[in-house]
């Protein structure tokens, strides 16, 4: 199939971007989106232009370093990662606008790449559990029920990729927090720092420049691990619990 | 020792082959002597302290955020060292453990199953075909317990019983229930774990990360490792870091095949520069391929993606009888027309045989014509795992519950719905057991250089079993390392070094020099297209099965493809800014080298052993034959210089508690 | 600032549903609908003075008022500065336009609310024929009995029912009740119920007037 791309080109942190057009043509419908770019990114070395940069790394929908806003929709029309996109989603003739994740708590680096960094802050701010190596007890002295460990996995399916603040109309970074608040909160083990760390995480992520949560729901669309609304909902319960508690 | 005269066209008289000497033999690898059950303990017992107030003036650099290179960093942050943590990757939640997909193994026996420490340490020796040390692999089972103690207080959500217990599985061939998995995502259960550890330490202050920075050059002063040369990756500056010990937990070399499993960016630059400052590169042609990855579907292929083969637990293996029904829809041909292989072969293990069995098998089936699926170059490189049996009998639900995400990736990838049609699959390079030599206490050849992980040779042989890797990761990162690096900073604080220091200003001039070589060369190649080339070779001639003849050719095409490179890559932008091409022209720059290598290493083990395959190395039936009495060491290369011949220095392996057998799942 | 938003409009929730319950009294007559506000004046007196409890619920609307628009305006400034780059082609999955229109919604609700306490609380103008003198009850007939104002209001109810519609989900989200999708179902379900009540509830009165049911004598 043959497609026009339109891409977004930045130079560097502080360059001014602009969208460019470039058509590829006899894309293979197995190829997958980044593959895709893989083979323009070829013409354009011979072509003597500087490829386009885009971040992936392990192409099979689990490191999270991908992530393109494809048509204005983060990872593009189906619900997966960037790198598990393939092409017969779209049609020969398709134009494509590709663009990087857009938020300021995201600041772009280079063409498609951004600096997710932030997320990093706010696992830092608190989403963990204490647990110095070799003072772990037992691994069956605390049993866990089994429909709390399995929402806890669920929540736990997060990537960190980033989708959720590229799709949120106020760039809010709360399904990704919810996530981990949800993860850790649901165990046993998490239950000593369970205040603490919403209380934590959320002024992080407020001082970080994300946008707040009007529950619209965007950030569970684009989700491609399918993390439910949910853990929005009960990271507020923390959160409301934690300040009455007066953390 | 079996010469041969064969040689390459290029080789130099006087060494074997043509290609390479022989050195002394390494007679000592510092592991205790005594019962192997209290070798462990001992080490721990004799191993230096360093006082907590004195930890602070020590310092550390792990580069690597994977397994054992967050779970170190985490384990010495707590410690209270002073920790410098490097990753390529925009994170180290990113790091390639997290595809990980089926589980870790721990000698728990939670299922009272005849599962005990020490049956895991013989399982894994064994399914190493008796090619790796028995006290390390002691070890590795005996802190196996330990993983997942610690790895439950963290948080990692693994699957669980109704009565709120753990649940395990048996996995890859092991007649034992020991894996312990978080659905289809342990490794990155495991990962984000280690990564939340790490990121403790990091607001904790202990630990200092340097994400998106690539390591480019190991400092060596003095004998001793102090420091590393990195490239940030945003800027394109390259930095100095010194420390008082450095440790590589950088993964596995795979993507010299350029199509594996591995991520894009996984590479060998960081062991492949430390080997060329001095450290031994140990068995690096122990490959392994994995059986059940997704087929390649065409020339524009990036990577393979794996799915677990705990999908061979339910699923059957089978190619037609015969070659004419290969282009045929899977669900019409007749059952009579279809052959099991490996449940012909193999009756009593049948479709969950290790690994490397069910690899050279496929392989084997496909080579005969009988391959399924699109044809790629002249061949149909697939072979059926079917599910219908499965779903016969245990309902679609019960199959989506268990193995529900393998199927959908592969829906998604493949645009075929397993649960109507037969998937198909074909081995694919997952994991490297060769890596950087290392003493029990994975201290490397030069002092102060440990090498953790994949990254290392240690504990796998020739063949790695499933549900391993997690494991040893692990284990070094959180149980091993924090001790035996102890002792060695324990004679610290080191003399202090400046960046002033002429082997430092060297280092950095090296490395800035070959940036600056890259961008000069102006050819008329992109790097991807060497990648390609070199991925060719290796899995032609260095891939499931290998021969002297192969190699040698191998070796040859090698050498001159490595003399284009340097000729006629062209890689564009600026070396002062974010620059992808030219992140992979070093990588690539150093898997030419290490491509060779292997293609020695493979040359000179003229056996067929775990991983690999040796034509002139067979039974009469066409099976694996190992020779122990002339191979039962551990080939530790050392570099020979840019125009030299890589030195092989021999480690003897002595078995004292298992039995070396010739492995048989007949 | 979320929980302020969401206690700031439960507050509104409250009120909207009492103020619909008195404008429904109209239909029982002038007579009943002038006796309730008058009931409203001298609820709790003589503890309190006259019109007092009305000026304690005045105050505390007005300051529910103040922080509902001020936490949206915040968070509606924090969004914008939050993506000041913005996208070149954005797609919504599933923002419907109830979502969307909070903000615009919100703003068009408090202009209405202007006209609305212009009219019948402070200036108490009388756009129509009917002689409303301090009798509540005939104002609102005489006003209802135009046109134009019926159709402001039930464009205004229109707003104030998708306001509510979006905005009851969203604070039991915010406030961290809706933890399972059962739960969120009932929370949608209520959404709608109330957003539906409400705006009905208070169309119904104009309506009437409009169409000569009820009568100013």
């Amino acid at each position: 199939m043959n497609l026009t791309l339109k891409i977004w080109r930045q130079a560097g942190p502080k360059a001014k971007g602009e969208m460019v057009t470039y058509p590829v043509t006899d894309i293979s419908e197995d190829m997958s989106f980044l593959e895709m770019l893989d083979v323009l990114n070829e013409q354009l070395n011979a072509r003597g232009e500087e490829p386009i940069a885009f971040d992936s790394d392990c192409r099979e929908g689990i490191c999270g370093m991908c992530g393109l806003m494809i048509s204005g929709k983060a990872h593009g029309p189906e619900v997966t990662t960037t790198c598990q996109l393939h092409m017969r989603s779209f049609s020969d003739g398709d134009e494509i606008t590709i663009e990087p994740w857009r938020a300021d708590a995201f600041p772009v680096i280079k063409d498609l790449v951004v600096d997710r960094g932030s997320f990093d802050r706010i696992i830092q701010a608190g989403g963990f559990i204490s647990a110095n190596t070799g003072s772990a007890p037992e691994a069956h002295s605390v049993p866990v029920p089994k429909p709390k460990a399995d929402r806890a996995f669920m929540a736990a399916a997060c990537i960190g990729c980033g989708a959720c603040v590229a799709a949120c109309p106020n760039a809010s970074g709360m399904l990704f927090m919810g996530a981990k608040i949800t993860h850790l909160g649901e165990l046993p083990q998490g239950q000593p720092e369970r205040d603490a760390r919403v209380v934590n995480m959320v002024s992080q992520h407020d001082h970080e420049g994300f946008g707040g949560c009007t529950n619209i729901g965007e950030c569970s669309s684009a989700c491609p691990k399918e993390i439910p609304l949910d853990v929005i909902n009960q990271l507020n319960k923390d959160l409301r619990g934690a300040l009455m508690r007066g953390e | 020792m079996t010469t041969t005269s064969t040689t390459p066209s290029s080789s130099v008289p006087g060494l074997v082959h043509g290609v390479y000497a022989e050195g002394e033999p390494i007679r000592d690898t510092k592991a205790p002597p005594g019962p192997i059950d209290r070798r462990w303990n001992t080490r721990k017992f004799e191993a230096s302290l360093v006082n907590p107030a004195n930890r602070r003036k020590l310092s550390v650099i792990i580069v690597g955020t994977g397994l054992a290179g967050g779970a170190a960093a985490a384990t010495l942050g707590e410690a209270g060292y002073q920790v410098k943590s490097f990753c390529y990757q925009d994170s180290p939640r990113r790091a390639h453990s997290i595809a990980a997909q089926g589980g870790i193994n721990a000698a728990k026996n939670y299922k009272e199953d005849g599962d005990s420490v020490y049956r895991l340490f013989y399982d894994t020796v064994k399914g190493g075909d008796y090619r790796s040390r028995e006290s390390n692999v002691y070890r590795l089972a005996e802190v196996s317990t330990n993983i997942i103690d610690q790895c439950v207080a963290q948080g990692v959500p693994f699957a669980r019983e109704y009565g709120g217990l753990l649940d395990n599985r048996s996995f890859g061939g092991v007649q034992v229930s020991r894996t312990f998995y978080a659905r289809g995502q342990t490794g990155q259960q495991l990962l984000i774990g280690a990564y939340q550890a790490l990121e403790r330490q990091v607001a904790a202050g202990t630990v200092e990360m340097f994400s998106r920075h690539e390591m480019l050059e190991v400092v060596v002063v003095d004998g001793k490792a102090r420091g590393i040369i990195a490239r940030d990756l945003v800027t394109g500056e390259i930095e100095t870091h010194l420390a008082d010990a450095v440790v590589l937990a950088s993964g596995g070399y795979g993507n010299v095949f350029y199509l594996s499993t591995n991520a894009m960016g996984s590479n060998v630059t960081a062991t492949w520069r430390a080997h060329r400052k001095g450290a031994h590169f140990a068995n690096p042609c122990y490959t392994q391929i994995h059986p059940t990855c997704i087929p390649v579907a065409g020339e524009h292929q990036s990577k393979l993606t794996l799915m677990s083969e705990s999908l061979r637990n339910d699923g059957r293996i089978w190619v037609p009888k015969n070659a004419a029904d290969c282009e045929k829809d899977p669900r019409e041909i007749p059952e009579e027309d279809r052959d099991y292989y490996l449940e012909r072969i193999y009756p009593s293990f049948g479709n969950l045989v290790p690994r490397d069995i069910a690899s050279r098998q496929a392989k084997n089936v496909c080579d005969e014509g009988r391959g399924v699926g699109p044809k790629v170059g002249d061949f149909r490189r697939g072979v059926y795992l079917d599910f219908t049996d499965a779903l016969k009998r245990m309902s679609a639900e019960a199959v989506a519950e268990k193995y529900g995400n393998l199927l959908d990736m592969y829906q998604r990838i493949t645009g075929e719905n397993p649960y109507e049609v037969p998937m198909r699959i074909y081995p694919a390079v997952h994991y490297t057991m060769g890596g950087l030599w290392v003493d029990y206490d994975l201290q490397s050849s030069i002092p102060g250089l440990f090498v953790t992980g994949e990254a290392n040779f240690s504990d796998h042989g020739a063949n790695r079993l499933g549900a391993s890797a997690l494991m040893q990761g692990l284990a070094d990162g959180y149980f091993v390392l924090p001790h035996t690096i102890r002792d060695y900073l324990a004679r610290g604080p080191f003399e202090k070094l400046e960046e002033s220091h002429e082997a430092v200003v060297e280092a950095r001039a090296s490395v800035d020099a070959r940036v600056q070589k890259f961008l000069s060369i102006k050819g008329d190649r992109s790097v991807d297209s060497f990648h390609k080339e070199l991925g060719n070779i290796m899995w032609e001639f260095c891939g499931m099965e290998r021969s002297e003849e192969g190699l040698l050719k191998a070796i040859d095409l090698i050498r001159g493809l490595r003399d284009e490179f340097w000729r006629n890559v062209k890689v564009l932008g600026a070396a002062d800014t974010l620059n992808q091409s030219l992140e992979k022209a070093g990588r690539v720059a150093d898997f030419l080298e290490l491509g060779e290598l292997m293609c020695i290493d493979a040359l000179h083990r003229r056996e067929s052993c775990g991983g690999h395959f040796r034509a002139e190395s067979q039974t009469e039936d066409g099976e694996a034959l190992r020779h122990d009495d002339e191979y039962a060491y551990v080939a530790a290369w050392e570099w020979g210089g840019q125009d030299g011949a890589p030195v092989l220095h021999k480690e003897d392996l002595v078995y004292e508690f298992v039995e070396m057998k010739q492995r048989s799942y007949k | 600032m979320k929980m302020l938003m969401a206690g700031s409009g439960a507050l509104f929730v409250f009120y909207v549903l009492v103020h619909m319950y008195g404008n429904l009294k109209i239909f029982a007559g002038v007579d009943a609908f002038n006796e309730y506000a008058e009931h409203l004046r001298t609820l709790f007196t003589p503890f309190l003075p006259y019109a007092g409890f009305l000026w304690l619920f005045r105050v505390l609307l007005i300051a529910a008022l103040v922080a509902h628009a001020w936490s949206a305006f915040y968070l509606w400034s924090r969004a914008r500065g939050a993506r000041t780059t913005r996208y070149v082609a954005k797609a919504a999955a599933r923002a419907t336009v109830k979502s969307k229109m909070m903000r615009w919604g919100g703003v068009a609700l408090l202009l209405f609310l202007v006209w609305h306490l212009l009219q019948f609380t402070i200036v108490k103008f009388n756009v129509g024929s009917l002689p409303a003198e301090g009798n509540p009850g005939l104002l609102v007939i005489s006003s209802f009995q135009v046109w134009w104002v019926v159709l402001i209001y039930l464009l205004a109810l229109v707003a104030l029912g998708l306001h509510l519609y979006h905005g009851v989900w969203s604070a039991t989200q915010t406030l961290g009740w809706a933890g399972n999708a059962a739960a969120r179902r009932r929370a949608k379900t209520l959404g709608t119920v109330i957003a539906l009540v409400t705006s009905v509830g208070f169309a119904l009165p104009p309506l009437a007037i409009l169409f000569g049911l009820v009568k100013g004598s």
